[in-house]
């Protein structure tokens, strides 16, 4: 299937990793990504918060870039821009609130028959891949699967809110990231924060809040036992990687040493793709020890059947 | 303690308003305050979203406009997710920003600064620059060095790029800026 992508500012600074092994995956997986031309920001969290018109004006020059694609649909690893491109399409279906986009922009956005914007509709790169792809594809696919490492997933706030627009997953107990790890072969364990918010952009104004609230988020996947965190967010990765020495500071913790992956990174290590379509040096918090925990168990396992098969042989004969 | 009469500062068409602006049915909200308990920035609050909607429902404009909440509210839907009514309570809280705004009653400079910071990188450039939106936030306000603390493993990760992405449509972009900020001057 041929889809319109929008990578998202972050995927050219603070999230190269996940913008690369988001290509690599999709790739894959044979999901067309035709990257959407001179795309711009979509505004983000500051867009939205002092007007929804101008907000929806940038959203809207994305859509309509992306309609000379050909592609059915938008697709962005990021949530903010997805539910940005997402939200501004809803509102966009009141006619009065299209007008007043269509007021800041160039030329006015196509109307349909009942007055509202025709644009394009837009996913999170996650939606696509469970719904469109299947988990029992990605499990079909796996070569290299995790050996059981305990992770949990962690979600932020994004990705199934506001509900009513949003449409996927369950807005408080989300399962699609939980669903892939267990289809590449990690323990996903239970944690109650996976939607709990991890203080967003905060940080620029004041690092105390996303410090509290990334802080007892890694603090509870440490206690659930989990040897690593996987989100889909380039900001709450950025607050839990990134930030986790501050956060373990303000919280008055011992350093967490808890690795944090992009999903589509573990998806790239169990499809045993390259080194160049993960970018695991990108990680602030070494995930070294923790892939070499990896390899070790699938020598073991592999040392073991080889055994079991000998023997069985031996038997045999 | 604060007495408040409410025939004479009660403001119905305060409420009304709201209504209208967010799309929401304020009278749907009992006050069971299962917003308030899954707010993440419940702590930082000045005021308690459930609170807040009360305010609403009361029409007393100043309590519901006036407070830091509506500018540390993280947007995470939380409240919305949860309220038993149904009510997108993220979305109420988004428009009395907008109102709090507009009567001139910004509570919280630093963020407002970092939102604006934000905005300018994209309309020069038509995409957000971190470093940039960093840069132009600790300029304008001298706050923010808590980030100084994570610049050594960001650089060290070149994580925050020198050189922002400039597109070939910027000019289209700062247009729609532009016809925003006269949009804004004429209301």
């Amino acid at each position: 299937m041929k889809y319109a992508y929008y990578p998202g500012c972050s995927g050219h600074g603070s999230s190269v990793e996940y913008e690369a092994s988001t290509r690599a995956v999709c790739n894959a997986l044979d999901m067309d990504l035709v990257e959407i031309a001179d795309w711009n920001c979509c505004g983000s969290t500051p867009g939205h918060s002092i007007s929804h018109e101008l907000s929806g004006a940038l959203a809207a020059r994305n859509l309509l870039q992306a309609s000379k694609t050909g592609a059915d649909c938008v697709i962005s690893p990021c949530p903010s821009c997805s539910s940005n491109l997402k939200i501004a399409r809803w509102r966009m279906q009141n006619p009065e609130f299209k007008a007043e986009v269509d007021s800041l922009l160039d030329a006015p956005t196509p109307a349909n028959a009942e007055g509202g914007a025709d644009l394009m509709e837009t996913y999170s790169v996650l939606q696509a891949i469970v719904e469109n792809v299947g988990v029992d594809a990605i499990n079909r696919r796996v070569t290299y699967p995790l050996e059981g490492i305990k992770v949990v997933t962690y979600y932020g706030c994004l990705l199934s809110r506001p509900a009513h627009v949003a449409k996927f997953d369950d807005p408080n107990n989300p399962v699609s990231l939980d669903n892939i790890l267990k289809a590449l072969g990690a323990e996903v364990l239970p944690f109650a924060l996976k939607t709990e918010c991890c203080g967003a952009a905060m940080g620029i104004p004041d690092v105390n809040i996303p410090g509290q609230l990334s802080g007892r988020i890694l603090e509870t996947a440490k206690a659930a036992g989990a040897e690593a965190v996987v989100t889909a967010c380039p900001l709450c990765h950025m607050n839990l990687d990134l930030r986790q020495r501050q956060a373990a500071r303000i919280t008055k913790n011992k350093p967490f040493e808890l690795p944090v992956f992009y999903y589509t990174q573990l998806i790239a290590l169990a499809f045993g793709l390259p080194e160049e379509s993960m970018r695991l040096d990108k990680l602030a918090v070494n995930p070294q020890p923790l892939l070499d925990k990896i390899a070790e168990r699938r020598a073991a396992r592999v040392q073991a059947a080889h055994d079991e098969a000998r023997k069985a042989a031996g038997v045999a004969s | 303690m604060n007495i408040t009469r409410l025939d004479k500062a009660r403001d119905l068409n305060f409420k009304r308003q709201v209504e209208e602006e967010s799309g929401q049915n304020l009278s749907a909200c009992y006050q069971c305050g299962k917003c308030t308990a899954g707010c993440p920035s419940a702590g930082v609050y000045d005021r308690q979203v459930s609170q807040i909607m009360r305010a609403v429902q009361m029409g007393l404009k100043e309590e519901a406009l006036k407070n830091r909440s509506l500018w540390l509210c993280l947007s995470c839907s939380t409240c919305s997710a949860r309220c038993p009514n149904n009510i997108d309570v993220a979305a109420v809280m988004e428009t009395l920003r907008m109102m709090a705004r507009r009567e001139g009653w910004v509570q919280d400079r630093p963020m407002e600064t970092f939102w604006k910071a934000f905005l300018d990188t994209v309309k020069y450039t038509g995409r957000s620059y971190e470093m940039g939106v960093m840069a132009g936030f600790m300029a304008r306000t001298l706050r923010g060095w808590g980030n100084v603390e994570i610049a050594p493993t960001a650089l060290l990760k070149n994580k925050l790029p020198f050189i922002p992405s400039v597109i070939e449509g910027r000019e289209e972009v700062a247009r729609i800026f532009q016809r925003y900020a006269e949009k804004q001057k004429r209301s």
